[in-house]
């Protein structure tokens, strides 16, 4: 990371003298780099690429050849989805939208000479540069937990392999034995997930495991679609759920991965799966070109633009961009209206004012889906709701079936507006 | 695309109150307000989200003029498959259980007595009958609303915002297609959910944030996309 920021601040300081230089690939069409290939930069770099008709020059780098959506995976915990269900390639945004797709790292940025480097070695030049890089963990968030306890302890909280993982030990777990997740403070990736997680993880249980049981430790107060949730729990899985609360010593909270025990307010009680989810920041590339604050990036609302580099977008989890909860529909909403200024910036092509919307859907049982969303609208200090709703407890059972089925249709619909109709 | 004769933008909302009739045709026409989103019936019925359903009895699956059906219920149809009381029944306990690929949205009616009943409304407008149900809401749009000509390019903009549920292909798995309609249409169902006589919490809130211009704009876009 110093390293990193060192290079970054050379730079800057280097190219001081040579404001004058000349515009990278002055001759050509213009350029946009976008680092990061999920909800966010996969849906930029399709919107740039189809809206712009060859007139922009579109890199998508991201390292994975095929990608694990994050929502949904825990519906792949529940049994209730495929993991092959959830990965998507990029070829269609090679083959039907010209964008090309580099499967490597992004390791650095130089702001000044307006340049990404890879971990190759290669270095692209960009006019401008979307990042969409999700999330990274906060170090020593959870004493006693890192990366490198990752499978004694799994987070799958990036979608993929700590998903197989984590569903591989639930149902390895003893019968009667004990599930631990240790949630994340605010603000994380998908408010309602860990809650998700915890329905789907009690479902999958019931049936091979019925007096397991699934105690959550929460630095939290409260959550996302919280009576929801814990009227769901109450109704499907009975005495399986207990939630520590930060009241009750939830907050502070240590592991230790080779004992596999927890450690609460003092309390040590040894587990048989531990769901580590540290507190989160953006994916570490944002901080590596310098455009973190607190751990977020800072953007405008009306183009998702850093305040700190005005040739350089930030979408999704890594963005602080006011009201909007960190997650895919988010992510995929930002985009679009960031490929629309973007191409308008490049392209001269009419810009039209930013809107955005968001619907988190979570399965609680079989059948059983609820949903919150809102619109959002774009003022000078941050991306601002307009108005929300949320499912309520009681509805129907035709309500709850219908709206879980409405979530089947919305994954499909989103990851075709991500990667295109393969 | 073939919804021309939309009827100064009238649609069937719902089926209201039942006039006098046999009891299980009363009963089918209160269970036919869950079709009627969809499936308009009774004099002046036309295409709307599904094809309209009078003289449904005897008609071959898969055909009707104007309506673009799935292509596994074309094929039904080819393969001799007509819609009698046998067959309604057993499509309508489960649609999906017979037509693997049908666009229908309808998880099915497991009941068998409320399928007959259903049945039975639907069969009283078979023949030349064409009664209108009685009381029957509808929704009508301002002819000057939807007089107003959309911009196509910022529909298209729009757009992005119904693309992340919506998806291009004709499986409408949990959520409608919304490509291919008349403007007509697309504009009367969106004012409908903006002004309040159709409710579903995303729609709602989704087109209450749109402006006239901005409905129409979308409704010239998706006219175009197939």
């Amino acid at each position: 990371m110093t390293l990193n920021r060192r290079f970054f601040m050379g730079t800057a300081v280097a190219a001081a003298g040579a404001l004058a230089a000349p515009m990278v690939r002055a001759q050509g069409k213009p350029r946009v780099v976008v680092v990061g290939g999920g909800a966010g930069g996969a849906t930029a770099a399709r919107y740039i690429a189809k809206d712009s008709d060859g007139a922009i020059d579109v890199t998508l780098i991201e390292p994975s050849r095929s990608y694990y959506t994050c929502f949904f995976s825990n519906l792949y915990i529940g049994g209730f989805r495929e993991i092959d269900s959830l990965a998507h390639s990029y070829g269609t945004l090679a083959s039907d939208f010209d964008v090309n797709v580099v499967h490597d790292w992004a390791v650095g940025v130089d702001r000044d000479a307006k340049t990404v480097t890879l971990a190759s070695g290669a270095s692209l030049p960009y006019d401008r540069l979307i990042l969409s890089p999700g999330i990274d963990f906060v170090d020593d968030a959870v004493p006693g937990w890192s990366v490198a306890s990752q499978n004694a302890m799994p987070h799958a909280y990036k979608g993929g392999s700590q998903t197989e993982l984590l569903k591989a030990q639930i149902m390895a777990m003893p019968q009667g034995g004990t599930f631990a997740m240790v949630a994340p403070p605010n603000p994380y990736r998908c408010p309602p997930g860990p809650y998700e997680r915890v329905s789907m993880v009690a479902h999958a249980l019931k049936e091979s495991n019925p007096t397991a049981k699934i105690l959550i430790l929460d630095p939290k107060p409260g959550f996302s679609k919280q009576a929801l949730f814990e009227d769901g729990w109450s109704r499907h899985y009975s005495g399986m759920v207990e939630r520590i609360g930060p009241d009750f010593g939830g907050e502070n909270v240590s592991v230790n991965p080779d004992e596999m025990t927890v450690d609460i307010d003092g309390m040590v009680q040894k587990v048989d799966v531990c769901n580590v989810i540290p507190a989160q920041k953006a994916g570490h590339i944002a901080e590596v070109a310098g455009l973190t604050e607190d751990n977020w990036a800072p953007v405008n609302a009306a183009d998702l633009s850093s305040t700190m580099d005005e040739n350089i977008h930030i979408l999704g989890d890594s963005a602080a961009q006011g009201d909007m909860p960190k997650s895919g529909f988010s992510a995929n909403s930002q985009a679009k209206v960031c490929a629309n200024a973007i191409r308008g910036a490049l392209t001269g092509s009419t810009v039209f004012p930013a809107r955005f919307s968001n619907t988190c859907w979570s399965l609680i049982d079989a059948n059983d889906g609820v949903k919150v969303g809102a619109t959002y609208e774009a003022t000078d200090e941050k991306i601002a709701s307009v108005e929300g709703f949320i499912s309520e407890v009681g509805e129907s059972d035709e309500v709850r079936e219908a709206t879980y089925e409405e979530s089947i249709g919305w994954y499909q619909a989103i990851t075709e507006d991500m990667f295109g109709v393969s | 695309m073939s919804n021309k004769g939309l009827l100064s933008g009238a649609f069937l909302c719902m089926v209201g109150a039942a006039s006098a009739a046999p009891a299980d045709v009363q009963t089918g026409q209160q269970l036919y307000s869950q079709c009627a989103i969809c499936h308009q019936i009774g004099d002046g019925a036309i295409n709307t989200i599904g094809p309209e359903l009078r003289n449904i009895i005897g008609r071959e699956a898969g055909v009707h003029p104007d309506y673009r059906f799935s292509d596994s219920l074309v094929e039904a149809g080819a393969d001799g498959l007509v819609w009698d009381e046998a067959t309604l029944d057993r499509f309508l306990e489960n649609p999906r259980d017979l037509i693997p690929g049908t666009k229908m949205n309808y998880r099915g009616m497991r009941d068998d007595d409320d399928r007959a009943a259903l049945i039975a409304y639907l069969a009283s407008f078979g023949g030349e009958s064409r009664d209108v149900p009685a009381a029957a809401e509808t929704f009508e749009v301002a002819p000057e609303i939807l007089a107003i000509a959309g911009d196509a390019a910022y529909g298209e903009y729009l757009s992005g915002e119904c693309t992340s549920c919506h998806n291009s292909s004709d499986a409408d798995d949990g959520i409608p297609s919304i490509s291919g309609h008349s403007p007509e249409y697309f504009v009367t169902v969106m004012q409908a959910y903006k002004q309040g006589a159709r409710e579903h919490p995303v729609m709602s809130m989704l087109a209450r944030r749109l402006s006239n211009e901005e409905i129409a704009g979308l409704a010239a876009y998706f006219e175009t996309v197939d």
